[in-house]
């Protein structure tokens, strides 16, 4: 089969999850949602470190996107995270 | 061992779902946060180990640097601040997208030369799209973060914006369609001018939505950023990627339909439809003379004798508390009144604040127990029985008028039913009209009492004659 055939049956499946489990969050927590979620989507930071590790097939400019890529994606990470745990460690019942 | 790295992402993924997955209760979330930490960590080490890695020097300095930025914006950030933050954050996520495509295409040019790589037509429209996706995520989310500060004003004439929007898209057709039939890896100026294009669009996507719009806008964005990412793992052919991008794409529209239905708006309407206030606004006259003779004011030591014998009282903070920083102030109000019998709770709107769920992690800062945040479904039945609600700093998503002139901006938008409470105190610095510019029927009601200033100091000063009296 087509590889790209099987990259997009992945990515309706996990929309199709991704739907099914965030319904279920409570509206009180879809702040803290965003945040981690926002957190997640710095996954990207795997193609920067890819990009930035040189190889055979790098070029200057190509490692310099990289490194950049790299620096963008690990703020929206760490901040991310941190930020979510930070929020929900206030989150206290009665 | 590339095998092994492979089971790494899908071992990522699987934390990212169960995290999620933590997130559907509060007792559980920090627990599932940690889990996509733990994903997160995972998937950083595959990467490391993939045998195009060479060199670490450059990855170590981009990892601290970036990690030393992302501990800092989370220690400092406060809590009011939150939406700006998470608005950044997403278009730094896009703009990490951008550049990985970006970088991608460059690689490939080289892998091409040594006669290893044959470009197909979905790999070119996955570059395209993550380029696309990534840019207008970047340049859109800086837009909406000034707006957020209230650095950035709505734009009187949005035509102009509409215009770029639609210029936009048909040279982005154009150049797509040259890109892909054409000779697609010697194509670098008409991509770089793609990319240029790409970041004005992000601009005149966001500039005419409306202040009020904010949270769908956040959410939209937040959406964006996982399609940026899930494009970016076709383009890599990285499963880990795609898994995770059409998760985080999926919890943004799922977050966005949430706050259109609760603002009764399309989002088509939304996107498009300019700024409500721009729209409907009433002169500052006429807004004086709707008002004009019929609005009854209050003390603070008056609202304090009233809360004295309230049994029921009910709080509906709106995004003035936010900006009062009375969150604190509130909590110390409702403590008091526990103290004395009465039985608390905070309703709370879908689109209160200026993110969903902003309220409920502002009044959680405070340590108000997260059972006592009421939904507006379960709370509106309540109204009735309640002796006394206060309303800090939300006006549209209280007005009366919503659910019966049909001609008005907000016809249909579902509200929370104060006024069926017994007294309804609105505490506002003002009577300027809320987001959607016009003026508030609750506030010239027979059991409305307004009490004009500052949230939070007027809550102090309510607690102070409480204390005395």
């Amino acid at each position: 089969m087509d590889l790209f055939v099987i990259y997009f049956t992945i990515f309706v499946l996990a929309l199709f999850v991704g739907v099914e489990i965030i319904n279920k969050v409570p509206p009180t927590l879809h702040t803290p949602l965003m945040s981690g979620t926002n957190a997640i989507s710095g996954i990207v930071v795997v193609g920067a470190i890819i990009s930035a590790g040189g190889g055979e097939q790098a070029t200057g400019l190509s490692t310099f996107l990289g490194f950049l890529a790299i620096v963008l994606a690990t703020v929206n990470i760490v901040a991310g995270f941190l930020v979510t745990d930070r929020m929900l460690n206030m989150f206290k019942r009665k | 061992m590339q095998a092994f790295v492979n089971f790494f992402y899908l071992a990522a993924a699987v934390l990212f779902i169960l995290g999620i997955k933590g997130m559907t209760k509060p007792k559980t979330a920090v627990r599932g946060n940690q889990l996509s930490a733990l994903g997160m960590g995972l998937a950083v080490l595959a990467a490391l180990l993939d045998f195009h890695v060479v060199s670490y020097g450059t990855i170590i300095i981009g990892i601290l640097a970036g990690g030393a930025a992302g501990v800092y914006m989370a220690r400092k950030v406060q809590m009011t601040s939150v939406p700006e933050m998470v608005a950044l954050l997403n278009g730094l996520g896009g703009g990490a997208s951008l550049l990985v495509a970006a970088a991608n295409y460059l690689e490939s040019q080289q892998l091409s030369g040594m006669g290893q790589f044959d470009p197909t037509v979905e790999w070119s429209v996955a570059v395209i799209l993550s380029i696309l996706v990534g840019a207008v995520t970047l340049t859109g989310s800086l837009v909406a973060v000034g707006k957020l500060m209230g650095k950035v004003d709505d734009p009187k004439d949005i035509r102009n914006y509409k215009l770029g929007v639609k210029a936009s898209f048909a040279l982005l057709f154009v150049g797509t369609l040259t890109l892909v039939m054409g000779d697609t890896l010697n194509s670098g100026v008409l991509l770089t001018l793609m990319i240029l294009l790409c970041l004005v669009l992000g601009v005149c996507l966001v500039m005419p939505i409306g202040g009020a719009d904010m949270p769908v806008v956040v959410s939209l964005l937040n959406s964006y950023s996982g399609i940026a990412g899930a494009a970016a793992g076709f383009v890599l052919g990285n499963n880990g990627l795609i898994i995770t991008g059409s998760l985080v794409g999926a919890s943004g529209l799922i977050l966005t339909s949430i706050m259109c239905k609760a603002m009764n708006r399309s989002l088509v309407n939304v996107l498009f439809g300019g700024s409500m206030a721009a729209a409907a606004g009433i002169s500052k006259s006429e807004n004086d003379a709707f008002y004009e003779g019929k609005v009854k004011f209050a003390s603070a030591d008056e609202v304090a004798m009233m809360l004295e014998t309230a049994k029921r009282v009910v709080f509906v903070p709106g995004y003035g508390l936010a900006v009062a920083q009375a969150q604190h102030a509130t909590r110390e109000l409702a403590s008091l009144l526990e103290s004395a019998g009465a039985k608390v709770k905070y309703a709370i709107h879908p689109v209160a604040g200026r993110m969903p769920g902003h309220m409920n992690v502002l009044l959680a800062e405070a340590e108000v127990p997260y059972d006592q945040l009421v939904e507006m479904d379960t709370i509106n039945p309540e109204f009735p029985q309640t002796d006394v609600a206060i309303v800090l700093g939300a006006n549209d998503v209280v007005n009366p008028v919503a659910a019966k002139d049909k001609n008005s901006p907000i016809y249909g938008m579902p509200i929370l039913e104060v006024y069926n409470a017994r007294t309804v105190i609105v505490v506002k610095r003002g009577l300027s009209p809320g987001f959607a510019g016009i003026p508030n029927e609750l506030f010239i009601r027979e059991n409305t009492l307004m009490v004009p200033g500052d949230a939070k100091k007027v809550l102090q000063d309510v607690i102070k004659a409480l204390r005395e009296g």
